[in-house]
Parts: C-alpha cells; structure tokens; sequence
C-alpha cells in the first residue's frame, strides 16, 4: 500500500515510534483485543479514491438532483446567503476549533456566541439565551421538557396542532419516553381554559404551519393563571417584523435559525435557538456564554453556569445536550450583523409583498379558493379546487417546487425576497394551464 | 494570538448597513395591495408600520392587526467591510486543528479535509429543500444509501438512521431505540440501564431524558469493568448496558465476551458509545463483539470539523433485530445534518478500504508513543497498551503544580490543552489522544513541552499557577461569570 495524504508516518517514522513502545508491530498494539474480534476480512468499501475521483463521483450525484426554484417553507426558507457569510465561517480559526472549553485561545468562538445569544433575545425580547440546540425541532421537545422540569409535580404540556408537523412528531418522540403527556389540538386556548389537571406547559407557532401569523392575545395571562409555561416556536427571520414571544407574554422562545441565511441544504445542518425569561435561566439546557474579566482586568468570554450540564451533573443535568450547533450560530450572528435593523425590515417587507402578489394572483386564476383570513408574511396556504398532482408536476416540470399539499389538502407557497415578478408570473401561468 | 476587544454591537452607527436587497418584485400598483413596501430609499421607521402602511385592502384584512412587532429591534448598523474585519479579527483569537495539535482525549481531532468542504458546498446540495419530491433528490437518497452501506461494513452492524445531529443525541435516539426493541416484546419492566463508572456524563444523561434509571457499575483498579460486580445488577428489570469499548482509559474491555453473554442472557441489549470508535477503525467491529445498538461521532471518526462545538452528526446504527424499529424514534426536523454526512462519505471514500486498515492502528500508536515517552515525568496508573488514548494523573513530581496548570502552560506552547479532570476515576486526570493524523514530529514537539513544564514545575511552580502568560486573555474569573451571570450585551 502507497503512502495517503492524511497519514503522514513514514515506515520509518513507525519503526521508531514502536521500537519506543517496545512492540515489533503495529497489530502487537491490539494484544490485548481477543483474536476473534480483530477483523480479518476485506472491508466492503470501494477501493481508495483519489481527490479528483472524489470529487468527480460527487458532482455525479449532485447533478441526479434537480435544482428548483423554491416555493415552498415549511419550516425551511430559501433565502439569499450573503457571501460573507461562508466566506466568514470557512475561516479555519472558526471551522476546525473544538468546542471553547479553553477558554484563553477560544475568545474567538465564546464571543460570536455572546453575540449570538444578544441577537436572539434582541429578536425574542426574552432576557437570556442559550448558545444554541441541534434544530428548531429539538429546541422545542426540550422546551417541552423544561416546562415539566420548572413546574412541580405537573407532566401535560398543551402542543398547538398547527406548528409544523416535524415539529409536533419530535416533541412527540421527547415525550414518549420521557413520560410526559401531550395533548396536541387546534383549540389551545380553550383547552387550556377547561383545566387539564396537570398542565406544566402549552407551545404555539408565532406564524403557523398555514402561514398565518397568530394572536396569542390573553393567551399567556390563561396559561399562568394554570401556573403553567408558555413557549412560543418563531421563524427568526419573522420576529423582526411580527409581535415578540416577550410582548405576547412567553416565558420560552423557540425555533430554527435557518431562516437567518443558512442554506436549506436537504434540512440540515441549522439551529435551533431557546431563549427564555431570567426566572428560568438556571433550567436552560446546553450551553451558556457569560461575560467576566480575566486577572488583568481584561473582558473576556467564558463557559458558564456549567453546573446544569451532563458533564458535571451527569443524569442530573437539565439536558444531555452537550455539542451545540455553533458554527451555524455564526451564520446567522454574521447574517445579522450585515442585515441590521433596516436590512431585516426591508427583507420581510419584500417577502410580504411578493406573497401577496403571488397570493392574489393565484385567487385570480379561479383555481384555488380562500381558507384563511389572517395576516400572513411570506407563507400561505390555499383550498386548491384544481387536480394537486398535475399541477405539482406542471410545475415540477417547469423547474419550481411549489404548492406542496399539507395533511388537511391545502397547497402552500412560500415567496422570499429571492424570488422574482417573472417567476411568479410563470408560476401563474403554469396554474391557469393545469386542468 | 492578539488580544481584541470589540463586540459586533460596539462598532454599529445609525445609517451604516451590509445588506444587499434587491428593489421591490411587485410595486404595490401592481399588486394592488398597499403593503409595507421599501420602494422608497428613505429609511423605514423602527417599528413595523401598522395602520399606515397596512391600509385595508383585498389582501390585507387585518391591516391594523396587533400581530406585529412594537420593540425597536436593536441589531448593529455596521457596513459590510466592519463585519469581515469584526469577524477574522474574532477569528484570530482562537485555537483550530488547522493551527495546532489537540491532544484532546475523547474528542478525537483529527485532521479536516479541504475536499469535504468544497463537495458540503456544492449547489446541487446545498439548494435541495428537504420536502422536494424524491424523484428530485435522487443523488442526495443515493449518498444515504452509499454512507449506510459504508457504516455498515466499517461497524458490522446493519442500518443506520441519520437523524442525530450531534453523539449525545445518537445516545439518546439509541436508548429509545432499546426501549422500543423491549416495549414490542411486551417486556415493560426494563426500566435501568447499566453505565460503567468511566463512561462519558453524556452516557447517564442520556438515560435520563429516554426516561431510563441508571445503574452504575464499577471499574476494577487495573480500569477495566468489573463483571463480578455486574452480574448481580443483571436482572428483568434491566434494558441494557452502555459501553464505551475501548473505555475512556483508553483500555480495550477485554471481558466484552462475557459481559456481552451476561447482559443478553439477562434479556438486555449492549449499545456501543462510539465516541472512541477510532483506534477500533479498519481493525474491529462493535457489531462482531456484540454490540446491538450504537452511534457514531462523523464529527471525531470519520473527520468533520468540529466547528467550535457543532454541527456535528451521530447516526445511529443497529443489527438485525433492533432493526423494525429504526424509523420510529423522530428526534430531529428533517434528515439529520446532510451537510456533514458529505464530509464524512468523502473521508470514506478518501480511506477506501485499502487506507482505513491503518488508521486506528496509526492513532494507537501516537498515543502509545506519547505514553511511553512521558511516563518517567507524569503519573501513569495504568500502565499496560492503550489503545486511541491514555490517562495521565498529574505531574510524578507536582510540587503543587496542578493539572490544570500544566494544560494552561500547554497553551503558552502553541498547542491545545488535552481532556483534564476526566474520567473522574483519577483527581488529576489528563486524557491525552493523539489521532493518527500527526507526525512524528507533532509529537515529539508535543513531548518535549511536557517535559518542558514537568522542569518548570520543580523550579518555578509559581509561573505555572498564573500560566498561561502568551495568550490574548489569562484566566477567567469564572466565579463572577458564574454568580452575576451576564449572557447578552
């Protein structure tokens, strides 16, 4: 076998590193491993690539894909990535760091993620945040669970059926085998307002799966008359213009990050985001960045109120969360950086109004009828009163992925300030052509 | 290193920007509805205009609705040059594999190959909306094919889920998976799970979100488990056993024959933590000792970077009979961390099957080499072959220098500090893993520093208290973070 690039022993660089060890080889080092479990086969594994060959079977497989223009959400956005976003984060410094446990050459990342967490009760109103969870999905089954952990003796958490599905099936998963009871409706205040006996929580969508912005009026105020918790799920992106978790009376914020320009890139990676009122700070799950100053008076970062966590409290801890999703912290900490208060404005300004040409346009052809009356932003939701399938692949066909068919029969569309007058225009025409 | 201040919010100015927005698709004229639109170049007001710019119309009902925003949103107003330079300059304070060797155990920092970040970022992935028609996504369902089969071979196990995102999250995808396997059979009393007292906190934690009670089962003194002590814990109210093979000490658990027989017979399943898969990579399978149900780290094995803590990836393998239930536990949004699986196929693709037969083998002899080569200088409780990693339990001679200071002395040196105070067997524990990406050279260099500090322990333990003394910031007071905790700007 030839030398490989990533291995950078030679043969005698070996000889002298077992004679040290005081073995004659390399299969010495495994002794004490009982024969029977060294494995003596060949490995079923295609025979070693070179970079070119890699790279080549890759872009293979990139082209079995279609690419489309994106006119569906559902939980992932496709908006416009600056490019100093990846130009940012491919930075080695930032890309190949491990997690800051030391914290006097790791100031780099504990920073962005102080950011981070700043930025996020910025856009929740919520007074502290953590430094980020796996998905907007985990983020909200840990919710979930933090509600059940912050209220005593109580184990029924209230789940809004309209969040997103994947949204629902993971705080489902959570639940299951923690032992919590959920009860998933589409009448949440009224549920909550009938007394379930031992309500720890209740989680509604800030924009639901329909895309309509919800009110959450009185609703907190019913919720901690409960003595329960209210969490809200939010697109980020959306809380720039859409009424706060704070300013509804959450006690928990939660949701995906993916809309603060990560790449939809099949669903991940992105994260998830929690942030929460100071009374629970001490709940939170996962990682906390806090500010402090080292022995000479300088600011610094540091890991803190690690107490909370598996590595020191083993099953005690609020969580088993122990990596977070850090790099794409930075993606959206620099995305907002760039974006700014105006930038954020503008955006959600320029997908309210593609919506809602697309939306009346699509009312127009005749093919598709009203369902719901509230505010939307960038996503809907129409009764399609035309064939689904042919006009899913009409459209699949002229290269757009839209109109995709929630469990009710609605299609929904999603339009971002990526997209233009002309493919709307297209989008249209396609309808009015389908039977 | 340089030391800089600043923080993002600091450098703002009303008026400055870094965006870049195309002018309005559909000019309300058009639309006919008069939405909120920024045709104007002056500058929006901070809140989201309601009434005013919400007139009644077709399309806008609820123009004066109360769903929107009233708080200014305070995010910074920087131009596009202040954030490039805010953040390389962030970048410039820390510490990556790229920079330097991480001797940190458990972790396994490998080398990150530039190849897998340019196949993550190719278009035909990166633009796949995770709810696309499976007709549209043909390559990307052929990489889960292609990377479950890979695993597979490499493991010895079956199938794989991809769903986890990180490995404490494939822990606990596994542990549901265990409790799955039990609650089909009817066989509901199996409500404990067996961790060894080495195992990663992950292990226990874990257990406790999937519901499960832990018992913990001792280490003899040579580190190893003790199967005397386990098999009066082996019972029918016991799920499984989680180990981590070889364990935390770096030792191969020779008896996993045995113990594998006891927790079967039992009626338990074992799971393999695959945090220190690497030295068993191209020369063991979990799936041949027995193992029923385990997780991979792609982010320490198979060479994703780890991105200052994440993202990373923990899929899930099983064998034959856990398989029926793989697709049950929904733990994530849509299908895992796909950008991170790309990485990890073309590492695999890289290694081939010629290549991988020496990869563990390479990294147990780093940490054997380390080991041997700084045992007349450091504590060494257990003295026999490791495998990817070992424990130190502080300086021979420590004249109260600690472990603690001994790893912030590392950082002076130029590299990064290795795993201290774990596993929590030892009170002054350094957990050193070379990986197999280092040259000898790398390691030598590394030696020598040890010995190094181990010199400046005897002659002035004082410096080494305040170590370390060349980067941007010294010590933190952690206590102050930890009592006036402040977490935002």
């Amino acid at each position: 076998m030839g030398a490989f690039s990533y291995f950078p022993q030679t043969e005698e660089d070996i000889r002298v590193m077992l004679e040290r060890v005081g073995v004659s080889s390399l299969d010495d080092l495994y002794a004490d491993v009982p024969a029977e479990y060294i494995y003596k086969g060949e490995y079923d594994l295609p025979s070693a690539m070179s970079e070119q060959q890699v790279r080549d079977f890759f872009e293979g497989l990139a082209a079995k894909n279609s690419r489309l223009k994106v006119f569906v959400g559902q939980g992932a956005y496709d908006h416009y990535v600056p490019s100093v976003i990846p130009y940012i984060t491919s930075r080695s410094e930032f890309l190949t760091a491990y997690t800051p446990y030391q914290c006097e050459i790791s100031q780099g990342t504990l920073r962005y993620i102080f950011e981070w967490q700043s930025m996020i009760c910025r856009l929740t109103g919520l007074d502290c945040a953590n430094a980020s969870m796996y998905d907007g999905p985990t983020a909200a089954a840990e919710a979930v669970r933090m509600c059940v952990a912050s209220t005593k003796k109580r184990n029924s958490v209230i789940v809004s059926a309209r969040l997103l599905p994947h949204v629902i099936d993971t705080i489902r998963t959570y639940a299951k085998y923690a032992g919590i009871n959920i009860v998933v409706t589409d009448k949440v205040a009224e549920e909550v307002a009938e007394g379930v006996l031992d309500l720890a929580g209740v989680i509604v969508p800030s924009i639901n799966r329909f895309g309509i912005i919800e009110s959450h009026l009185g609703l907190a105020d019913l919720v901690h008359k409960m003595g329960a918790l209210l969490v809200e799920y939010c697109d980020p992106s959306a809380l720039a213009v859409v009424k706060t978790p704070a300013e509804w009376g959450a006690d928990i914020a939660v949701g995906d990050g993916q809309s603060l320009g990560i790449p939809l890139c099949f669903g991940g990676p992105y994260v998830g985001f929690m942030a929460c009122t100071e009374a629970l700070m001490r709940k939170l799950p996962g990682r906390l960045v806090g500010q402090t100053t080292d022995a000479s008076g300088k600011r610094c970062y540091v890991l803190t109120l690690q107490a909370r966590e598996q590595h020191i409290r083993r099953e005690k801890a609020t969580s088993n969360i122990c990596s977070n999703e850090s790099l794409m912290a930075l993606w959206c900490t620099v995305y907002l950086s760039l974006m700014g208060p105006e930038g954020m404005r503008k955006l959600n300004a320029l997908c309210y109004e593609g919506s809602h040409y697309l939306h009346d346009a699509l009312l127009a052809t005749g093919k598709f009828a009203r369902v719901f009356d509230g505010e939307f932003l960038k996503e809907f939701c129409l009764k399609p009163l035309c064939d689904v399938e042919k006009l899913q692949q009409a459209l699949l066909d002229a290269g757009f992925f839209a109109a995709l068919q929630t469990e009710e029969g609605y299609v929904t569309f999603c339009v971002t300030e990526k997209h233009t007058r002309e493919e709307m225009d297209r989008i249209v025409e396609i309808v009015k052509s389908v039977k | 290193m340089k030391y800089y201040d600043k923080l993002i919010f600091e450098l703002s100015k009303p008026g400055r920007t870094g965006y870049s927005l195309p002018a309005a698709a559909c000019p309300s004229e058009t639309s006919g509805c008069a939405g909120p639109l920024p045709s104007d170049d002056g500058p929006l007001p901070l809140t989201m205009p309601r009434v005013a710019r919400f007139p009644k119309g077709s399309c806008c009902q609820a123009a004066d609705s109360i769903v929107w925003r009233e708080a200014t949103l305070d995010l910074p107003e920087v131009s596009e040059v202040d954030v490039v330079r805010h953040y390389t300059n962030l970048s410039q304070m820390n510490f990556g594999v790229d920079t330097g060797f991480y001797p940190l155990g458990s972790c396994t920092m490998k080398y990150n190959p530039k190849i897998n970040e340019e196949i993550a970022n190719m278009p035909g992935f990166t633009g796949l909306h995770p709810l696309q028609p499976e007709a549209t996504v043909k390559g990307a369902l052929e990489i889960y094919a292609g990377l479950d089969k890979a695993l597979a071979a490499i493991t010895g196990m079956k199938h794989f889920t991809f769903l986890p995102c990180a490995g404490a999250h494939g822990e606990l995808t596994g542990l549901m998976l265990m409790r799955e396997y039990h609650m089909s059979r009817g066989d509901l009393a199996r409500t404990k799970v067996i961790v060894p007292d080495s195992a990663h906190g992950t292990n226990p934690a874990s257990a406790a979100v999937c519901g499960l009670e832990i018992v913990v089962v001792k280490s003899k003194a040579d580190g190893l488990v003790d199967v005397e002590a386990l098999k009066p814990l082996l019972g029918p109210d016991i799920a499984g056993i989680m180990m981590t093979n070889p364990n935390t000490l770096g030792l191969f658990e020779r008896d996993i024959k045995e113990i594998a027989k006891l927790v079967h017979d039992c009626g338990g399943l074992l799971y393999y933590d695959g945090a220190n898969m690497n030295p068993l990579l191209g020369m063991v399978r979990p799936g041949d000792m027995g193992f029923d149900i385990m997780h991979l780290n792609l982010h320490k094995t198979f060479s994703t970077p780890h991105g200052g803590g994440g993202p990373g990836s923990g899929p899930v393998g099983v064998s034959d009979k856990v398989v029926p239930f793989l697709h049950i536990p929904h733990v994530s949004g849509f299908h895992g961390n796909f950008g991170i699986m790309l990485r990890a196929y073309a590492y695999i693709l890289m290694l081939g099957r010629e290549h991988i037969k020496l990869a563990g083998k390479l990294a147990t002899l780093g940490a054997n080499y380390i080991k041997e080569s700084l045992k007349d200088c450091y504590k060494l409780p257990i003295p026999t072959v490791c495998k990817h990693e070992f424990v130190f339990d502080g300086l021979l001679e420590d004249n109260g220098v600690s472990t603690l200071d001994v790893a912030k002395r590392l950082l002076d040196y130029g590299f990064h500090a290795p795993t201290i105070y774990f596993p929590l067997l030892f009170h002054q524990a350094i957990m050193i893993e070379p990986t197999e990406t280092e040259s000898l050279e790398t390691l030598d260099a590394f030696i020598a520093v040890m010995r190094k500090i181990a010199e400046e322990a005897k002659a002035d333990p004082e410096m080494l208290h305040g170590a370390p003394h060349n980067t941007p910031i010294g010590r933190p007071d952690e206590t102050t973070a930890a009592r006036q905790p402040v977490l935002k700007a």
